[in-house]
């Protein structure tokens, strides 16, 4: 290499820097997407881990691999992980290779920041599991963190050192997103190319303005209640303590109050992948894309005020769970008209069922699932008998694999073309495909009927008459977590080589409100665009 | 020094800063605070304090030199209209995201007073003072905890009254704003003087703020025995003020800086975002603490 070379990585805007600095000192969006990505496989990995352990444990009745506090340990470890290690930072990393490339813009608004969001991730991820290892490992360390991934109180109060670590984590991870929304929602306000008004925009992008604008509202309200419970731990106040005025109900308001939000924090992205995925396949524009954009918006808006309806059985007045089981009931509108839409997009069309297609149609058997079983949910009498049952852990897996983990997986097999230049085998793509759809509804329907006849949540052990269907559901969790080796497989060998990607590698991308991302060649260069390209 | 300043041709070339170190050096910093942070209140002070001494010098170096090369670049010429309204974009949305911090602890304390506290006093129709604390009558402020033998609380002889110091902070802390929209003209009009006085003032009320505040907590703690420690009611008091106290330090020191590169003359009529930015934070710490007035030590 010449001298001139080595100093034209510093003044040169077209290649990327070499070696690590070009990962820990990035401001590009796509080398900070693919981080974001990468760093949500692992994670995927580690929580996925916890998940077989849980199974493994719930195979059959007693206790076989570890002590009951373990196993909670590892119930709100594995929620954590794969909400905000796991689904977040996925969504995030296709928001950072997407947005930006979409909408016709350089990168995202704020490169700097955007580098931060994700370095900040590993941070928390190193918080958490310090919080796994931490009652073993100092002295006086307590009890581990046994209290679900709500972390309600008093239970959370009495616990360990590891409290204090997931705390923290849960600190840093609410910097990380506040800021990654902060700079999705200014790249989205700021960036787009001139002609790219807000109605051009790709489904995609519409989703995570609403995502981005729900965490900055919600966020700090979680990172608020958690700032509340170290002080509860540590400096003798009593927010969550009835006997100094306080009230452990309070937490769970606040914690709802972020956490119900935080469902279609994960849903949204995935939503806005059907809405590209659907129209491709179809080879038809997406029907009713407006009704869709303001649909997102109500669904967004009506998430906020509906999230007592995770805490029926406390003893709210009359008036308060009526009106929380009517709302909740009413955002069945705005996810039906979302599911309807989708489905008069293939109505006629000359649909093709490559892999992201295939997940595609999975969602919306499967999601509709979730959205009836959850209309069972928040009928209150209902609720009274499902809630903490294993019926209430099937009804938020259909939600959150088929709507949010399902929409990712649909999204890396729609862009890895795109992010490599190169096609993903798709036999093992549609294999991939029936492996986990089949093995998911093996690991989640018999959980219907354990719940339906009784079978606690969050418990390490159950009464023996559950034990055929923790079988079944066990083998099930076994294969799914397998088939994650196939999906590890396929990407490893999608970088590695394989057919090359035209610009255009889906015939139907066209079609409707297209993104800019299809003007590029694939993969795109370092620097998507170095001048504003023009929309007609 | 400001020739780019007024240009504001927009897209004409879009501005990518080079890659940079400064975002990974926040991450250790925040981690070593946070880190010490947990071992610090977990009976390993020493080790702790020193680890989170460590992060807090980590990230005093980072802000001073994130800030350092973003107002390089600025000075520099390299910003457009499209970057400047990134950074104001940027900023709105974080104050929101603050807004939404506060609001919850308000939240709270609507909640504890409207509901958990009449519930524990005998409202509602769960009989929830039946089956704890029999005979507790609720009162705001919480000078009577609802176990009256409880040795982990101790109530507060007296509640703070809004008529004393508060009303002299809100009087300071409403006039600071109004002396930096004076300052604010006086950047509008070119005058420089103007800004730099105004911006003094403005700290020096800031800082006579903070004071007045530390000795009311003074005041609070020894002659009222109002403490984290006497219920809910001393938590929200030290909740809400605490954090506001804190937003109100971090604008002061932010209004230094900003108060220095005005006699710099760093800013110009049109290109002084980071003035403005200033001025936003410290309007919403004045708008919180309006709120805090009425609903913390008023009502």
């Amino acid at each position: 290499m010449s001298v001139a070379t080595t100093h034209d990585h510093h003044h040169d805007h077209h290649g990327p820097p070499r070696g690590w600095q070009r990962w820990v000192y990035s401001t590009n969006h796509k080398d900070i997407g693919t981080m974001y990505l990468f760093f949500a496989l692992f994670m995927l990995f580690f929580g996925g881990a916890m998940a077989m352990y849980i199974r493994a444990e719930l195979f059959m009745p007693g206790v076989q691999l570890a002590s009951p506090d373990f196993y909670n340990n590892m119930v709100t470890d594995h929620a954590l992980v794969m909400v905000f290690g796991m689904v977040m930072p996925a969504a995030a990393g296709m928001a950072n290779w997407m947005i930006p490339m979409m909408i016709g813009a350089p990168d995202m608004a704020l490169p700097r920041l955007n580098n931060l969001s994700f370095w900040l991730l590993p941070a928390a991820a190193i918080l958490l599991m310090l919080s796994i290892v931490a009652p073993y490992i100092f002295p006086d360390g307590g009890t581990p963190v046994n209290t679900g991934w709500t972390l309600l109180p008093p239970l959370s109060v009495q616990n360990g050192i590891g409290m204090d670590f997931t705390i923290f984590a849960i600190h840093t991870l609410g910097v990380s997103s506040i800021l990654a929304s902060i700079n999705i929602v200014t790249t989205i306000l700021n960036m787009r190319a001139p002609g790219m008004t807000m109605m051009k925009m790709p489904l995609f992008v519409w989703a995570w303005f609403f995502t981005a604008l729900l965490l900055i509202a919600v966020m700090p309200v979680l990172a608020g209640a958690v700032t509340m419970l170290l002080f509860d731990r540590h400096f003798g106040t009593s927010f969550f303590d009835a006997a100094g005025g306080g009230d452990p109900i309070l937490f769970q308001h606040l914690f709802w109050f972020f956490g119900h939000p935080e469902v279609y924090v994960l849903l949204l992205p995935s939503i806005g992948v059907l809405g590209l995925v659907i129209p491709t396949f179809a080879r038809k524009p997406l029907f009713g894309y407006k009704a869709l954009v303001y649909g997102m918006g109500v669904l967004a808006a009506l998430g906020m005020v509906v999230w007592a309806h995770h805490q029926y059985t406390i003893g709210m007045s009359l008036v308060a769970t009526n009106y929380f089981m009517i709302g909740t009931i009413l955002i069945s509108i705005p996810v039906g008209l979302m599911l309807m839409n989708f489905i008069f997009t293939m109505w006629r069309g000359s649909m093709t069922f490559e892999t992201p297609m295939l997940f595609g149609i999975a969602i919306i058997l499967m999601f509709s699932f979730a959205g009836v079983t959850g209309v069972m949910l928040a009928v209150v009498p209902a609720d009274m008998q499902y809630h903490d049952t294993m019926f209430v852990v099937a009804h938020f897996h259909y939600a959150l694999i088929p709507g949010a983990v399902f929409g990712l997986y649909a999204g890396v097999f729609y862009w890895l073309p795109k992010w490599t230049g190169h096609m993903y085998n798709e036999r093992l793509g549609q294999i991939f495909f029936w492996w986990t759809t089949i093995s998911f509804n093996l690991t989640f329907f018999p959980q219907h009927f354990s719940g339906l006849a009784g079978m606690p949540r969050r418990i390490v052990d159950y009464s023996i008459q559950y034990t055929e269907f923790n079988m079944i559901s066990s083998i099930g969790g076994f294969l799914f977590g397998l088939s994650h080796l196939l999906f590890l497989f396929i990407i490893i060998q999608t970088i590695r080589g394989g057919a090359k990607a035209p610009a255009k590698p889906w015939e139907g991308s066209q079609i409707g409100t297209p993104g800019l991302e299809w003007t590029l060649p694939s993969p795109p260069p370092f620097h998507s665009f170095t001048e504003a390209p023009v929309i007609k | 020094m400001s020739t780019q300043a007024d240009t504001h041709t927009d897209n004409a070339a879009y501005y990518i800063p080079e890659p940079s170190r400064w975002p990974i050096i926040a991450v250790f910093g925040m981690f070593m605070l946070f880190f010490g942070l947990v071992l610090s209140i977990n009976k390993m002070s020493l080790a702790g304090s020193l680890i989170m001494v460590t992060g807090f010098a980590v990230l005093a170096h980072l802000m001073h030199g994130w800030f350092g090369a973003v107002i390089d670049e600025n000075l520099s010429g390299k910003y457009n209209g499209q970057v400047d309204r990134s950074f104001r974009q940027g900023m709105f949305w974080f104050i929101t995201s603050e807004a939404a911090f506060f609001v919850t602890f308000f939240g709270c304390l609507f909640y504890l007073r409207n509901i958990t506290l009449p519930w524990l006093g005998g409202d509602g129709q769960l009989a929830t003072s039946n089956i704890l604390w029999e005979g507790f009558q609720y009162n705001w402020p919480l000078l009577n905890l609802p176990d009256a033998d409880t040795t982990k609380y101790v109530p507060a002889k007296e509640a703070m009254g809004p008529w004393g110091l508060p009303l002299l902070n809100t009087i300071i802390l409403l006039s600071s704003g109004v002396t930096l929209t004076w300052a604010h003209w006086g950047l509008k009009k070119g005058n420089n003087t103007q800004l730099v006085r105004g911006l003094i003032m403005t700290i020096t009320l800031g800082t006579i703020f903070f004071f007045v505040q530390g000795y009311e907590y003074w005041h609070a703690h020894h002659a009222m025995d109002l403490t984290l420690n006497s219920g809910v009611y001393g938590s929200t008091f030290y909740m809400l003020t605490g954090f506001h106290g804190l937003h109100v330090t971090i604008g002061t020191i932010m209004l230094i800086v900003i108060a220095v590169r005005s006699a710099r003359h760093h800013f110009t009529e049109h290109n002084h975002f980071a003035f403005e930015a200033v001025a936003w934070y410290w309007h919403f710490v004045d708008v919180v603490w309006i709120a805090l007035f009425i609903f913390v030590y008023w009502l």
